[in-house]
């Protein structure tokens, strides 16, 4: 969303960095990165699938994703979805890392 | 075809003149839940004998075995369902047989395995020797909609047990004609079933509830009299914590009169009395319980936790309801089992890449093997009980 007002400089700057995201929050250090990915794959994929396929929780695939605003979805990461068994998950994760958990679910982070 | 197998069985009649003959009683499978892959271990000596490859997404996954102790059915969450031999370590039979599943349950005379699942929901019962399909039961709830289906028990009278998560039902499928299930339902039992469980005698059948606090209860004895709530209200006037992990309530028992549950997003054990159903005390613990087990002859409970706790585990002695021990086998704790008479207890530390085995009287580890993010760990003894 917020592609359409960064210059096209700041993209190309960022990238050669090595950091995907569009959004001017800072990226959560490698170390954490790492341990991002684990926790999707295995903390996440409790409920919603090692593969994303959904479980107890709904699919995360990007197929899935693709139409949801990250703000949304960091919302859903942060605050959980009352209701339903989706945990909100602040006391574990900051917002950058919520956003860094949108991305990569989106496929725009590795 | 034709052909391949018997090219396949001649294979296997050598392989079988060559090796040493053996008994299974001792075996088990540990899951390597990322790499779809299982450990077949033995528990005489605490070693790994070899390993079982291609059993798809093996996340949430579960094991029943079959009467005899040779072949264990593997239920994946991609839908996939396996047989594998404990004697050659090979996978000898497998079926998607959905799109999404959490588990299943083998019949009381071991000619039928059922799997529970998410998408399509319903159960699905294959016969053991040749997994074709025999019955198949759409979860559709009263509510007119199709449910996710969880806690698939086995009960005598080669009935199965399950609960309908989306609309909060508990139904009793009689098998004894398997072509023809006869289906009882109870409907209205509260919102958001979650896992189940069927005490050792087959007696109750226990669902736990999400959505509110409670159980819903059924006496397999007397189903005429419909469904008991229990433990209704534990967390009254309490903020619940957020729940990190669903508890699991398979591997419950009881200890005299005294039955353990884990409790849902407090960090405590509920002590029930199985004479009334009554909540009778708590145990204070480190975090939210997943799996509160306890040991074969029900003199310890061991408990391991949901994050952030669950690098933990603690040592619960029976008689005082005092934790004894806190100890840290590796992070991310995700399950354990016990030597069929209790002497050893097996724990996964997904994030350790470690099995560890425990003295259960010294409380001290004699044994670690490495794993691939092992989670579920099943041993063959579990053959020969009702419920698991």
């Amino acid at each position: 969303m917020k592609a359409a007002v960064i210059p096209g400089l700041f993209l190309v700057g960022a990238t050669a960095l090595g950091a995907a995201s569009v959004s001017a929050a800072p990226i959560p250090a490698p170390a954490r990165q790492e341990q991002l990915r684990a926790l999707v794959t295995q903390d996440c994929g409790s409920c919603h699938g090692m593969t994303r396929k959904g479980g107890l929780g709904s699919p995360l695939l990007a197929e899935n994703l693709a139409g949801i605003g990250d703000e949304a979805l960091v919302a859903t990461i942060l605050d959980g979805r009352p209701g339903t068994p989706m945990p909100p998950w602040r006391a574990l994760l900051s917002e950058d890392d919520a956003l860094w958990i949108v991305h990569h679910l989106k496929g725009e982070m590795p | 075809m034709k052909r391949l197998a018997v090219v396949a069985a001649l294979v296997a009649l050598s392989a079988c003149a060559e090796a040493p003959m053996r008994a299974t009683g001792d075996l088990g499978l540990v899951v390597e839940r990322a790499d779809g892959a299982l450990q077949l271990v033995e528990t005489s000596h605490n070693t790994r004998l070899s390993r079982v490859s291609g059993l798809g997404d093996l996340s949430h996954a579960s094991v029943v075995y079959s009467r005899d102790e040779r072949y264990a059915f593997v239920f994946g969450r991609d839908g996939g369902l396996s047989k594998v031999d404990m004697l050659s370590g090979r996978v000898v039979g497998r079926v998607m047989q959905s799109g999404n599943s959490i588990g299943g349950a083998i019949s009381q005379d071991g000619r039928l395995v059922a799997v529970a699942n998410y998408t399509p929901g319903g159960v699905r019962v294959f016969d053991t020797d040749t997994l074709e399909m025999v019955a198949d039961i759409p979860a559709l709830g009263a509510d007119g909609q199709t449910s996710k289906v969880v806690g698939l028990e086995d009960a005598p009278g080669n009935r199965f047990v399950f609960s309908l998560y989306d609309s909060g039902e508990i139904w009793l499928a009689d098998l004894k004609d398997p072509k023809k299930p006869a289906i009882r339902k109870f409907t209205g039992i509260g919102k958001q079933p979650y896992d189940a469980l069927v005490t050792e005698d087959g007696r109750y059948y226990m669902a736990g509830l999400f959505g509110e606090d409670g159980i819903a209860m059924v006496d397999l004895w007397n189903p005429e009299a419909g469904v008991r709530r229990i433990l209704d209200h534990y967390g009254k006037g309490q903020q619940p914590l957020p729940v990190y992990k669903m508890p699991h309530l398979e591997g419950w028992a009881a200890s005299g009169t005294q039955a353990f549950l884990p409790a849902i997003g407090r960090h405590e054990v509920l002590v029930v009395d199985t004479t009334t159903w009554r909540e009778v005390g708590r145990i204070a613990v480190a975090g939210q319980p997943v799996f509160a087990m306890l040991r074969p002859d029900g003199r310890q409970m061991w408990v391991n936790f949901a994050l952030p706790d669950n690098g933990k585990v603690q040592v619960i002695d029976v008689p005082s309801l005092s934790v004894v021990k806190t100890i840290e086998p590796g992070p991310g704790v995700l399950h354990m089992e016990f030597t069929p008479r209790g002497e050893r207890v097996w724990l996964s530390s997904r994030d350790a890449d470690h099995v560890t085995v425990w003295d259960t009287e010294t409380l001290e580890q004699v044994a670690e093997l490495p794993a691939s993010k092992p989670s579920g760990i099943f041993f063959t003894a579990r053959a020969h009980r009702i419920g698991l």
